[in-house]
């Protein structure tokens, strides 16, 4: 049965995804396309990702309201977008996915239920606790109504992200991906996103990302 | 490889669930046919000092019924609630496990009562995933999606794009979640938890029941696999983002409705032609009004919808999952499940909720489920005829 | 009542996020919500909580909340009629 696929994708799908863009936030630094672009001397992670919003002049107030993961979420994919100069493409899906979900928060809203009679449980901290609002924040910012999904690993699984990001281009479900590790734990973090597209690029192969991350 | 134009079919079958009305699919349909519910009030200080409406299994009837699996070693509440819910599918696909066959896992907070222990190795998913696929014998790397309420439908979705682009034969989905003091005290924070038993769609609904569960189903391939139980092919599967908050829905349903819209292009077929729709009915104001605003938009509003949360609760991660498989087992009878609670209307939009257990023949399920961070899936299930069976 | 509306500046910005911004900045009748300082449905249950812990007040229908939130000065103005704390 024929089939008209949701999107423009008759000619791109004959062609194969590869890493057309890539950030990095790891170690104090922050590179976008594998250049450097910031150092940070603040060695609490809190801290850090605050100096890398101004640094980058991010803009965005809700910033202030968010949990680690988010912050760090919003921090590389914000810096990778809005670094590229070019169009956003409103049917890019988002792929994400962590080891430790939003663990910070999740021990936050723990606590302030573990207080016995005092205990007051607070809205602003209990919306973080699901590690997929990270894809609600970037959608809601650069208004991406697309398919996005979020997944728990032991490790970066670039294997994964390759084959479920290309099962998303290659069936019509989106004309691009973008696609991430973003991992926060206390004062350990490591973010990569990087976006994939049919066009030229870096090869996605898992020899590459394991390269890149 | 142009893989739209050579789709090749994916099926679903064998579910099954286990639930406070039972640790299996036939018990939980009998005890639904029987007018029983599984929300139950409860009393629970540690909770909050009224007591409240919850759906909660009862943990020494789960560790007897464990216990006759015959597993070796310690196992957590929910991973004793999903190796049940599994078992049959590990029975029956035994040799399909070295068959590039893959597992994927449902689960908002997972193992979430191991974050207040010293020490909380089991809080993590990975963990939890990787220590129930060991156990039933799966040796690909276990993954896990944790994407709010969409979580249990949209893992289908994942397995059945997975097996389209040729990567696996074979997926074992298994969705759970715990009724636990993390998840009732944010809902109450929010104001969220209703006062009565939850009513999805009803004038008096005033928010959500919690509910616990774990849910089952084998995504195959090979239709020849799909002989000792139900089967359905998975024709059209979308999750799009509404962009708009992250806890509240968008008011149009933008999202939801983008989503049912492009599972049903991308098997070019009409609203008319689904049969029933198992929605995600939560029986909060907003997440009810907007799946009016989105069926509407779909021209969905005579088709019967049925919200199976008035009868397991809310269960989050499980949810998707665990309504899929009751959807599709009374579909498999030929009958419409009923969407409890429901008595006077109260949304703004004409919906046909189904109320009472309906007998109609059903080919074509949509299952729906939206979500905490905007998130929306849409799957359409065609019931496989007797001829191609 | 000027201490507690400066209690309120503070509490809100810290309980909120406020970050860049200092009590001089919210006017006692600035609107809080959508326009104003673009609170939202979240922050409004945040304000609930901070009104039952620290003043005692049990707000259990959040659509009293618009009215009562409207700005400092009706928080204030509530809150000296209805503590318990």
């Amino acid at each position: 049965m024929e089939v008209t696929p949701p999107f423009f994708l008759k000619n791109a799908l004959q062609m194969k995804n590869n890493i057309i863009h890539y950030c990095n936030i790891k170690n104090n630094e922050v590179y976008l396309d594998g250049k450097k672009l910031y150092t940070g001397a603040e060695e609490d992670f809190l801290s850090f990702i605050k100096g890398v919003y101004k640094s980058f002049g991010l803009d965005y107030p809700k910033f202030y309201k968010m949990d680690t993961l988010c912050k760090l979420a919003i921090a590389s994919s914000s810096i990778l977008l809005n670094g590229i100069n070019k169009e956003i493409d409103p049917n890019m899906a988002i792929l994400l996915s962590n080891r430790s979900a939003c663990i910070d928060v999740d021990i936050k809203h723990q606590e302030s239920i573990s207080q016995g009679e005092g205990s007051y449980a607070s809205p602003a901290n209990f919306v973080y606790t699901l590690p997929n609002i990270a894809l609600g924040e970037i959608s809601i910012k650069y208004k991406l109504r697309s398919e996005n999904s979020f997944f728990i690993f032991e490790g970066f699984n670039p294997e994964f992200l390759i084959e479920y990001g290309n099962s998303l281009t290659q069936l019509g479900k989106s004309s691009s991906v973008l696609c991430g590790w973003v991992e926060v734990i206390e004062n350990e973090y490591n973010a990569f996103m990087f976006i994939i597209k049919p066009e030229k690029g870096i090869e996605l192969t898992k020899e590459n990302l394991e390269k890149l991350i | 490889m142009n893989l739209l134009q050579n789709k090749i079919p994916v099926y679903v079958t064998n579910g099954n669930c286990v639930t406070p009305l039972g640790f299996n699919l036939v018990n939980n349909l009998q005890e639904i046919k029987n007018g029983q519910v599984a929300i139950d009030k409860i009393t629970d200080e540690s909770l909050q000092s009224e007591s409240f409406y919850g759906a909660v299994i009862d943990k020494i009837k789960l560790k007897i019924a464990f216990s006759k699996l015959n597993y070796k070693g310690e196992f957590s509440t929910l991973e004793m609630m999903m190796l049940l819910a599994v078992d049959e599918i590990v029975v029956t696909y035994k040799e399909q496990f070295i068959d590039k066959c893959g597992i994927i896992f449902s689960s908002t907070k997972g193992n979430i009562n191991a974050l207040s222990t010293e020490d909380n190795t089991a809080y993590f998913l990975h963990h939890l995933a990787k220590k129930v696929s060991t156990a039933i014998g799966i040796k690909t790397e276990p993954i896990v999606l944790s994407n709010a309420c969409v979580s249990g439908i949209m893992a289908i979705s994942v397995a059945k794009r997975l097996i389209q682009t040729g990567v696996y034969n074979h997926f074992v989905v298994i969705g759970g979640d715990l009724f636990s003091k993390f998840v009732f005290s944010g809902f109450q924070s929010f104001q969220a938890i209703s006062a009565q038993p939850c009513k999805p769609y009803d004038k008096t609904r005033d928010g959500i029941t919690l509910g616990e569960a774990s849910a089952a189903i084998f995504v195959t391939k090979n239709k020849a696999l799909t002989e000792s139980s139900f089967c359905y092919e998975i024709i059209g599967d979308s999750s799009i983002n509404d962009a708009n908050h992250i806890s509240g829905p968008s008011r149009t349903g933008e999202g939801l409705f983008q989503s049912v819209n492009n599972a049903m292009k991308e098997v070019n077929i009409e609203s008319s032609a689904i049969d029933c729709i198992s929605s995600h009915g939560t029986a909060t104001n907003f997440n009810d009004e907007m799946e009016a605003q989105a069926f509407n938009r779909a021209a969905l509003e005579n088709t019967p919808v049925f919200s199976l949360k008035a009868c397991f609760g809310h269960t989050l991660g499980a949810a998707g999952l665990l309504e899929t498989v009751i959807s599709l087992a009374f579909a498999d009878e030929n009958l419409i499940p009923p969407s409890l609670g429901y008595n006077e209307d109260g949304l703004t939009l004409p919906l046909n909720i189904n109320n009472e257990i309906q007998e109609k023949e059903v080919n074509i399920v949509l299952k729906t489920a939206s979500g905490f961070g905007g998130s929306n899936t849409a799957v359409l299930f065609k019931k496989c005829t007797t001829d191609e069976k | 009542m000027e201490e507690l509306k400066i209690e309120l500046k503070e509490k809100i910005i810290e309980a909120l996020n406020l970050e860049d911004m200092s009590i001089e900045d919210i006017k006692d009748t600035d609107v809080l919500f959508d326009e104003g300082l673009g609170l939202d449905s979240i922050d409004a249950l945040e304000l609930i909580i901070i009104l039952d812990k620290d003043y005692g007040i049990k707000l259990t229908d959040s659509k009293d909340g618009k009215k009562i939130f409207q700005s400092i000065e009706t928080m204030a103005q509530y809150i000296t009629d209805h503590r318990t704390k």
